[in-house]
Order: C-alpha cells, then sequence, then structure tokens
C-alpha cells in the first residue's frame, strides 16, 4: 500500500483532482437546470408544468451509465450524421459533464420544488397583497426562505454526485476510480489499489459533510 | 346610498366556485368611502373568499368587481398597481419570516420605488410607534407574540397608503389576551376615515365600529343593515338563528 501511494500518490491526486473538477462544473450547472425545472413545476402554468414534470421523470428513470453513453457517443455519432459536422466530438469531460449535470439537476430540481413548496402559501400571498409581482415574490420572499430548507438536501445531493462521478470512468475521463483501474492493472493489487482509492473518496466526502454541517448550523442559528 | 363617485368597492353578480364547489353564487355590493363593513357568517359562508377576491387573491368565475372604478376581473387591468392601494391582513399574520420588522415593512415600497429607502424607513419608524411597536424594529417576527406580530402585519399594510384595508379574521388566531390590542389598531384606522372591510367573529368590534355589517350564508348575502339593525332587530331567521349562537 506503502509502495502504491509512493509511485501512483500524485498520479491519483491529479485524478481527484479531475474528480473533484467534473463534480464542480456539474454542480454548477446543475444547480442552474435545478432551479429552472424546479421553479417551472411550482409555477401554475401547465406548459412548463408539462416539461418539467417531463425532463425531472426522464432523467430520473435513466441509469447515469447510459445517459454518458448516450452523450458520449450517440449525441455526436447524431450530429455528424444528422447535421454532416463530421469534426464534431465531445470530450470525455464535456460529456461527463452534461450527463453529470442534466442527471444531479433533475434531482435538484426536485429538491426546489419540494423547498419551495414548503414555504406556506400566506408568504406568497402577503407578498402579492402589497403589490408584489409573482416573479419579486419568488425572488425575495419564497425563496430566501426556501434556501433554508434546501441545504440539507442539497448538500446531500453534492455528495451523490461526487461519488457518482465514478461512473463516468467508463467514457475514459481520468477521474479517480478510472485511475484507480490503472493503478490495480499496473500493480496486480487490487486490495491494495481499491483501499487507497476507497479512502480518498472517504476522505474528501468525510470533509464535504463536515464542512456542510457547519454551514447548516451557522444558517440554522440566523433563523 | 352615498353618490357614485363615492364608491370605493363595487361587487356585481359575483360567482366564485371551487372545482365543482360553489362558494359564492351571487353577490353585490357596494363600499363606500371610509366606511367600515363587516362580515359575518358561519364558516365555509363565503366571506372570506369574498374578501379574498377583492385583491384578486381569488379569481373570480363570473362577475365584475370595480375597486376605485377599476375593473380588476380585467385581464388587461394591472393588478399589481391596484393592489399597491389595497392592504390585506391575513387570519395567521404572513410576516416575512426571514426578514426582521422594519425590513417586513419597507420591501414592497423600496422594491416598487413608492417610496425612497430612507423615507421607506421613517414612515415604518412612525407607523411602528403608532401600533406601539417602535422597540420591535430590529426584531424578527419569531420573537413577536401573535398580536404583536398581527400589529406589525397591519403597519406592513398601511406603509403602501391604501386607501382601502381589508381584514381576513386579524384576531382568530390569537390568545384571548391579544385581541385587544389588535382590535384597538383596527378601531383607530376606522376612526381616522379608512375603508375597511373585515371578516370577523368579535361581534363587540362589529357593534362598536361597523358602519354596516353583512350576514352571509350559503355563498350569498342574507341580510345587511346598521350593527342594531342587524344584532337588535334582525329579520332573516337564519341570521336569528345565527346570532343565536355566538352572542
Amino acid at each position: 500500500m506503502v509502495m502504491i501511494i509512493q509511485t501512483y500518490g500524485t498520479m491519483l491526486l491529479k485524478a481527484m483532482g479531475h474528480t473533484l473538477l467534473l463534480c464542480l462544473l456539474s454542480l454548477v450547472f446543475a444547480s442552474v437546470i435545478g432551479m429552472i425545472f424546479g421553479l417551472m413545476n411550482v409555477g401554475r402554468n401547465r406548459v412548463l408544468n408539462f416539461i418539467g414534470t417531463v425532463y425531472v421523470d426522464a432523467v430520473r428513470g435513466v441509469p447515469l451509465i447510459v445517459l454518458a453513453y448516450f452523450i458520449y457517443f450517440g449525441v455526436p455519432t447524431a450530429i455528424q450524421q444528422g447535421l454532416g459536422i463530421t469534426s464534431f466530438r465531445l470530450s470525455p469531460l464535456q460529456a461527463g459533464t452534461i450527463a453529470l449535470s442534466m442527471n444531479c439537476g433533475a434531482y435538484m430540481a426536485e429538491i426546489v420544488r419540494a423547498g419551495i413548496q414548503s414555504v406556506d402559501r400566506g408568504q406568497m400571498e402577503a407578498g402579492r397583497s402589497l403589490g408584489l409581482s409573482y416573479g419579486a415574490g419568488m425572488a425575495l420572499i419564497v425563496i430566501p426562505q426556501a434556501i433554508r430548507t434546501m441545504i440539507p438536501s442539497i448538500i446531500n445531493q453534492f455528495i451523490i454526485t461526487l461519488k457518482d462521478t465514478s461512473i463516468l470512468s467508463v467514457i475514459g475521463f481520468p477521474e479517480l476510480t478510472n485511475v484507480g483501474k490503472t493503478v490495480m492493472g499496473n500493480t496486480f493489487k487490487p486490495l491494495q489499489a481499491w483501499a487507497v482509492v476507497g479512502i480518498m473518496y472517504l476522505i474528501v466526502i468525510t470533509i464535504l459533510s463536515k464542512v456542510s454541517k457547519q454551514i447548516e448550523r451557522r444558517i440554522n442559528r440566523g433563523r | 346610498m352615498a353618490d357614485k363617485t363615492d364608491v370605493k368597492i363595487s361587487v356585481k353578480n359575483l360567482k366564485k366556485n371551487f372545482g365543482s364547489l360553489e362558494v359564492l353564487k351571487d353577490i353585490s355590493l357596494e363600499v363606500t368611502e371610509g366606511e367600515v363593513v363587516v362580515l359575518i357568517g358561519p364558516s365555509g359562508s363565503g366571506k372570506s373568499t369574498l374578501l379574498r377576491c377583492l385583491n384578486q387573491l381569488e379569481k373570480v368565475t363570473s362577475g365584475q368587481i370595480l375597486v376605485d372604478g377599476v375593473d380588476v376581473t380585467d385581464k388587461h387591468t394591472n393588478i399589481n398597481k391596484v393592489r399597491e392601494n389595497i392592504g390585506m391582513v391575513f387570519q395567521h399574520f404572513n410576516l416575512f419570516n426571514h426578514l426582521n420588522v422594519l425590513k417586513n415593512m419597507t420591501l414592497a415600497p423600496v422594491h416598487l420605488k413608492t417610496l425612497p429607502k430612507e423615507e421607506a424607513k421613517d414612515k415604518a419608524m412612525q407607523l411602528l410607534s403608532r401600533v406601539g411597536l417602535a422597540d420591535k424594529a430590529e426584531a424578527f417576527p419569531s420573537q413577536l407574540s401573535g398580536g404583536q406580530k398581527q400589529r406589525v402585519a397591519i403597519a406592513r399594510a398601511l406603509e403602501m397608503n391604501p386607501d382601502i384595508m381589508l381584514f381576513d379574521e386579524p384576531t382568530s388566531a390569537l390568545d384571548p389576551e391579544m385581541v385587544g390590542e389588535v382590535l384597538a389598531v383596527m378601531k383607530e384606522l376606522a376612526k381616522d376615515g379608512m375603508t375597511m372591510v373585515v371578516v370577523t367573529h368579535e361581534i363587540g368590534f362589529a357593534r362598536e365600529v361597523a358602519d354596516r355589517v353583512i350576514f352571509m350564508e350559503g355563498g350569498y348575502i342574507v341580510e345587511e343593515g346598521t350593527p342594531d339593525e342587524i344584532f337588535n332587530h334582525a329579520k332573516e331567521p337564519r341570521t336569528i338563528d345565527f346570532l343565536s349562537k355566538v352572542l
């Protein structure tokens, strides 16, 4: 195990960097996607409700690995053949970010929806009765309160997404799990190799949950 | 009846359904400037729904509602602009829980630019003193008692400088010892000439403050008149029956 750390330490750390990069990018996009589709789902507009529901159900109904294959292999082929742009390709990072953002975004949309619906209807009514528009009521009154109840679920989702990056090893993105495979192949020491990889995930995720607990506590104190 | 120019609210043949449930069946009503109208009736009679239709928190099924001559049921009416002129006080206060008292009050006028920030603050402080809560400007809603919350809610509505105030059972969620402080603020307001429509079970308040009492049941206005006419000389058996239970 010491040998693995000595020989492959830098490589594994770099892979962890890739994992975090992929995770971070996905989280940023997923937050935007989640906010948009979540808001679509709480509004009264039937068409938007429908689009939001279809998106959430479709993405949640497809395994991430299938979504990743579809975007990495399927979509470029479609664009090459359909639009005649033969040079079109997605890098593993691009495809991975898209797949993970879509996946995480669907769950975030549900978190946003639940968060907004947890705010008493009277809050919006009071805002509207003062002359605020629906949008202003959402932005100034409902969402600031919804975010507080959403935070634990968001953090939970972030941790899930961090772990889900490992699935994207299948499209060849050099994140931690993928590099773990290489290390195992090179050393023929699966036990040690996967122990090291596992502990690396564990450390990062534990730090993340501790930090998030702190954030959660701080927010609840201000309540 | 006062002449036409004094009419603040005019409701004509209002109907409101929730799905297949007819809550308001055929309501026509006028409220003149400075008038205090109290709506009473058993629960489910439609009085809160009627109130909520006046500022379009509920969309009407049919009929017309004019506020200051503006048809609020018309899709082309800028309802937000009309609502700036109609304050509403809710049973459950609905203070913005994430903001302190001062910010609760200044949020709407500052966002809607009806008042500059500093003026909005000054006005809020004046209103808070008027409802006896100047020392609570920095407090959060969770730190206030029910009566204090409701007084802040009234002050918040007044901050928009409305012509009309709607009260939806403002004392029903309060502990008995706090009802008085809220009613006192409302009486003060009535004395200052505010046009008010009040849904309440406080018969004492209605007797003392109302210019007109309307008894509703089953989605209809059954009887209306001065407090004396309704409480002492009711004609309709259903009014008499209801009053015998609450008086």
